[in-house]
């Protein structure tokens, strides 16, 4: 590991003018969970590294039923969790910050790093595509949102141009009976990176017997995490049953392109997709009767 | 189970004498070592898994500010030829050297093959860096039945088979083919109502210790070497070392510090000779210190194998004839685990008629090293499945089958050894009476397996001393570096020998210029052996004691009756402190010393039992229950030796379901970390309950038996029996990971 400067920005022009003056050679740091062990591992290099937990907009969390929730970049997980509005209107997104690690890890790492690191394996992107977040983007040239559905641009590479830094994820409002979860596949029972991560959002109609509207996002099965259109889309108007979530598991499965590495072979991962996708949907779907 | 004990302080659970230091942080390991001019250590590891070295190019890499030395193999001296005995046989000194900085070949990646010392260890990482090593890549040998075959690419010209002392003709990837046999086998077999041989596959993993390996080595102006190391033993450490660089053991201090574990993986030396090689060079001591991914790739997993098991029993469930293939990997030098693996295939029964082939086999992975139990576990996992199918399909229960042939008073092994008292029935009846195995399971995919495990518990050679303070404590130094509580398993029998409380006793660990030599600790011998030594330690003292007494009660030592510590004669009566107290004006300093070479090993035996639940869906095993029984001959500190047990059980566990080197085609290792070189964590395995069964050990004073390895063995067997029981697969390929155990379900059985 070489040596790099260090500096606390207090502001988002602060972090945003230095990201722009330092482009490639700086790297933002928010948990540091990601990028120490980076830099350290000779992963990544860097000559300037912009810490941006002193920045008030990164570290807010502002959540209301009308207008939904505003989780600002830096926010470590655990506040996610212990926040006991935010874990019930977006349970699944809770799913996810509860496996991150473990409470050392989770009173560090945030959404906001997780998913700028861009991993095709990271645990809180698939249920972010899920319940449609979007990203607030600040840069030299002011701001913009982008979905997270498109925001990551192949492993380890997202969107951002230089100057640019994530300030907020924001989430539509949780409506009655809609819910979401998260569930990964680990062959342990953790300290494992996800082999196969699915999300699932639900709408349910008025009777709760039948799904409005439904959004799947899967993890470590393609090189940036992925909606599986066809499987959402064909959702609507179902009956909630074991049938509908294994059937939509199939059509799922039909997205996937993962590849065989030291964590699972392409085979079972596209496997596990269908899997996921039948158990995530049924907890979503219990989950959403009980709101 | 309590029963009145015959002993004050065997069979007790007095606080570990090194606990406070260790929950303190205070403990020194070889990373807490601070020396004044210490400079830091970095291997530069071969990127082949195998190549020819063409040129080492150092001359950048010296230039840069901050490096004080660069050391390649060159710069230790030429062995070629030369053998040693290291108390492990005789191994080809060459090799060793070789293992620890390559010459002419690298022969895995991760192979040593330069190493620098500088200021710190982030500018010798920069200097390592640039190192210019050109290399011409030779295909690499991977898969162990490949490496066999007679035209296969060759590791070594100058290794030849051995098979019964012959050498082979040529050159061969196989250096060593043993063969046992007894009785008739063929005929047997013919006579048998049922056989069945299976074949079976484990891979190459890890011990996993927590520790990395880690070295201090100071080469002083004079010529002598000391060395700070975390070692399983510090008198080998200074042989190897003293051969490597043909020097008189005299010259080489080894002090060995707490050690985070070693299974095993630290009985070879690694750094040492390394971090000695650049202090030579620079006159400074040098510290090297793995990190995790070179642990996995530099250092010695445990053998991947292929085995086949052949067994023929009749109609009414008695064994009457075994077979066995084996060939196990030794990884880049010869000298893998094949001969302990061939000795323990069959070693849990009494079968008379019965033949094992072992092959010892080089392929481009790191050189094996031993790991708990080595090359039992391979052999038991092909032993016990087929022993269970044959249960099974004669209709009878798994331990009653197990009691009709187990191994006894008397019982010959295919190796030749006939066993003095052992407790394998005594183990599985326990297990059998037990309200684990009385219990019913329940649930569509749960299952129950069970499985036996055996280990040696070797003797070798332990030396031990100890001081009377007139305070009445005694202070032990004795010579085995404690991995698994033996300081205070050995000061225990001490104070047991002396009738004084085992918190009167200070056990130390000396360094090898303090305590007469001492084995390593392994082969489960130190609690046995260096034990031993305690109580003749205890004896002598006593001796000593009782002729101080003599001249307080004014009689002649013999007068002295001696019982529970206490020293009388005629009504006159001094408690071992009382006496203690008087020392210092009755006479000389009482220190007492004994040496042992606890020659023959004696014989641990484990069952295991398993509930386990299988997600057909996933092929996810969770395991629900586990209970380890072993007869464990006497239990000094019952919570070490269920430690030990449950250790071993988990670890076994890891081996079973997760755990295993994988290698891409080029003989990279993919998963060189603890994220992704699966152990069990916490939440992976439940409390493991454990059964101590006590057969005393005739041959030890206080009747242990070594209790560290056996545990390891029986767990994959076990699990592979457990998850048939519950899916109706019979897995035979370890690890039984999730992939290959939902593969194979959904084979068995198309989806409904
Ligand atoms: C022991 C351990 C266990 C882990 N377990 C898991 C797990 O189970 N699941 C999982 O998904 N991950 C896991 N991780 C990875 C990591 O903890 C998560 O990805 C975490 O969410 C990263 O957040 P962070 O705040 O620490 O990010 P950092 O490391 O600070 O940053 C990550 C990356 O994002 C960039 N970045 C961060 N914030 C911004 C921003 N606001 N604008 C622009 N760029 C930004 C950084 O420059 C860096 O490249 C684990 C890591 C460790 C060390």
């Amino acid at each position: 590991m070489k040596d790099f400067e260090y500096s606390a920005a207090a502001t988002i022009d602060e972090a945003v003018s230095l990201l722009a003056r330092w482009g490639d050679r700086a790297k933002v740091l928010t948990g540091g969970t990601d990028l120490i062990v980076q830099l350290r591992e000779g992963q990544r290099e860097a000559d300037m590294v912009i810490d941006v937990k002193k920045i008030p907009q990164l570290m807010e969390s502002s959540y209301s039923r009308e207008k939904g929730w505003r989780l600002g970049a830096a926010v470590p997980c655990h506040r996610i969790y212990e926040h006991a509005e935010v874990a019930d209107a977006y349970p699944g997104l809770a799913d996810a910050a509860r496996i991150i690690g473990g409470w050392q890890i989770q009173s560090r790492a945030s959404i906001g790093g997780n998913l700028c690191n861009a991993s095709p394996a990271a645990d809180s992107i698939p249920i972010l595509i899920a319940y449609h977040a979007t990203c607030r983007i600040a840069g030299p040239n002011g701001e913009r949102t982008v979905p997270v559905a498109q925001f990551c641009v192949g492993p380890g590479r997202n969107q951002l141009a230089r100057g640019e830094i994530l300030v907020s994820l924001d989430f539509p409002p949780s409506l009655p009976r809609s819910s979401g979860a998260y569930l990964r596949f680990i062959p342990r029972n953790e300290m494992d990176i996800a082999v196969v991560g699915v999300g699932s959002w639900v709408q349910l109609n008025a009777r709760g017997d039948a799904i409005e509207a439904a959004r799947i996002g899967l993890g470590a099965v393609a090189p940036t995490p992925l909606v599986a259109e066809q499987a959402s889309l064909w959702l609507c108007g179902k009956p909630a049953n074991d049938d509908t979530f294994a059937q939509a598991g199939e059509l799922a499965r039909l997205v996937a392109r993962p590849i065989s590495d030291k964590r699972g072979p392409a085979e079972y991962r596209t496997h596990l997709v269908g899997v996921l996708t039948k158990r995530t949907l049924a907890i979503a779907t219990k989950r959403a009767r009980e709101t | 189970m309590t029963k009145p004990s015959q002993y004050k302080v065997i069979g007790t659970r007095p606080i570990r004498h090194d606990g406070v230091d260790k929950v303190t942080g205070r403990a020194v390991y070889g990373a807490d070592v601070q020396l004044p001019g210490l400079v830091h250590g970095k291997m530069l590891r071969s990127s082949h898994a195998h190549a020819r070295i063409k040129s080492i190019d150092t001359t950048s890499a010296e230039k840069l500010p901050g490096v004080f030395a660069v050391v390649t193999g060159a710069d230790l001296p030429c062995l070629a030829g030369k053998m040693a005995n290291l108390g492990e046989g005789a191994i080809n000194l060459a090799h060793l050297s070789q293992n620890c900085l390559a010459d002419t070949k690298v022969l895995y990646k991760g192979h040593a093959v330069a190493a620098v010392a500088a200021i710190s260890p982030h500018v010798a990482e920069e200097a390592v860096k640039l190192i210019r090593v050109e290399y011409e890549p030779l295909p690499p040998v991977m898969e162990l039945l490949a490496a066999m075959q007679p035209d296969a690419q060759l590791l070594h010209d100058d290794v030849f088979t051995n098979r019964l002392g012959e050498k082979s003709a040529r050159p061969s990837n196989v250096s060593q083919h043993i063969h046992l046999e007894q009785g008739e086998v063929d005929q047997a077999f013919a006579k048998a109502d049922l056989v069945i041989e299976r074949e079976f596959r484990t891979a190459s993993v890890h011990q996993g210790y927590i520790e990395p390996h880690v070295s201090i080595a100071f080469w002083n102006a004079d010529g002598h070497v000391t060395i700070w190391t975390s070692t399983q033993g510090a008198f080998t450490v200074r042989q190897q070392t003293a051969e490597l660089f043909e020097i008189p053991v005299s010259r080489i201090t080894v002090i060995p510090t707490e050690i985070g574990g070693g299974f095993g993986g630290k009985i070879p030396v690694y750094l040492e000779p390394v971090a000695a090689a650049l202090s030579r060079k620079c006159g400074r001591p040098v510290k090297m210190t793995m990190q995790r991914d070179e642990d996995f790739q530099g250092t010695g997993p445990t053998p991947g194998s292929v085995v086949r098991v052949k067994l023929g029993a009749t109609q009414d469930g008695k064994l009457v004839a075994g077979q066995a293939w084996l060939a196990y990997d030794a990884g880049a030098f010869p000298g893998g685990m094949i001969g302990p693996g061939c000795m323990c295939v069959f070693s849990c029964y009494e079968i008379p008629n019965a033949r094992v082939d072992g092959f010892d086999v080089l392929c481009n992975k790191p050189k094996t090293a031993a790991y708990r139990a080595p090359g039992a576990t391979q052999a038991a996992f092909a032993c016990e499945s087929v022993i269970d199918e044959l249960a099974e399909k004669l209709g009878i229960d798994p331990i009653d089958f197990r009691l009709k042939n187990a191994a006894k008073e008397g019982t010959r092994r295919p190796d030749g050894e006939v066993y003095r008292r052992i407790g394998i029935i005594e183990t599985l009846q326990a297990v059998k009476q037990s309200e684990h195995y009385r219990s019913k399971t329940s649930g569509p995919n749960v299952g129950r397996g069970v499985a036996a495990g055996f280990w040696f518990n070797v003797g070798l050679k332990s030396s031990a001393a100890a001081n009377v303070n007139n305070d009445g404590t005694v202070t032990l130094i004795e010579g085995s570096t404690d991995i698994g509580g033996t300081r205070t398993s050995v000061a225990m029998q001490l104070a047991e020998t002396l009738g004084i409380a085992a918190e009167d006793v200070q056990p130390h660990v000396g360094d090898t210029d303090s305590v007469g030599y001492t084995d390593v600790t392994g082969g489960s011998r130190v609690t046995n052996a260096t034990g031993k030594a305690a109580y003749q330690v205890g004896l002598d003292i006593k001796q000593q004691m009782a002729a101080r007494a003599a001249i307080v009660f004014e009689c002649k030592p013999e007068q002295v009756a001696v019982e529970g510590g206490v020293y009388r004669h005629q009504g006159q009566a001094l408690t071992f402190k009382e006496l203690a107290g008087k020392l210092p004006h009755i006479g000389e300093p009482v220190v007492g010393r004994a040496t042992v070479d606890a020659g023959g090993a004696t014989n641990g035996f484990g069952v295991h039992v398993v509930d386990l639940d299988v997600d057909r869906e996933t092929g996810k095993v969770t395991i629900l229950r586990y209970t380890a029984a072993q007869d464990v001959g006497t239990a000094i500190h019952p919570s070490y030796v269920e430690g030990q047990m449950q250790g071993g059980a988990v670890q076994g566990i890891g081996w079973a379901l997760n755990e295993e080197y994988v290698f891409n085609e080029r003989g990279e290792m993919l998963n060189a970390s603890f994220l992704d070189y699966r152990m069990p964590t916490a939440l992976d395995v439940p409390m493991i309950e454990t059964m101590i069964v006590e057969v005393p050990n005739p041959e030890h004073p206080y009747g242990v038996r070594g209790v560290g390895e056996t545990p390891i063995v029986p767990p994959p067997a076990a699990l592979a029996n457990a998850i048939y029981r519950a899916t109706g697969v019979r897995m035979r390929e370890l690890p039984m990971s999730p992939p290959k155990l939902w593969k194979a379900i959904s084979r068995s059985a198309p989806p409904a």
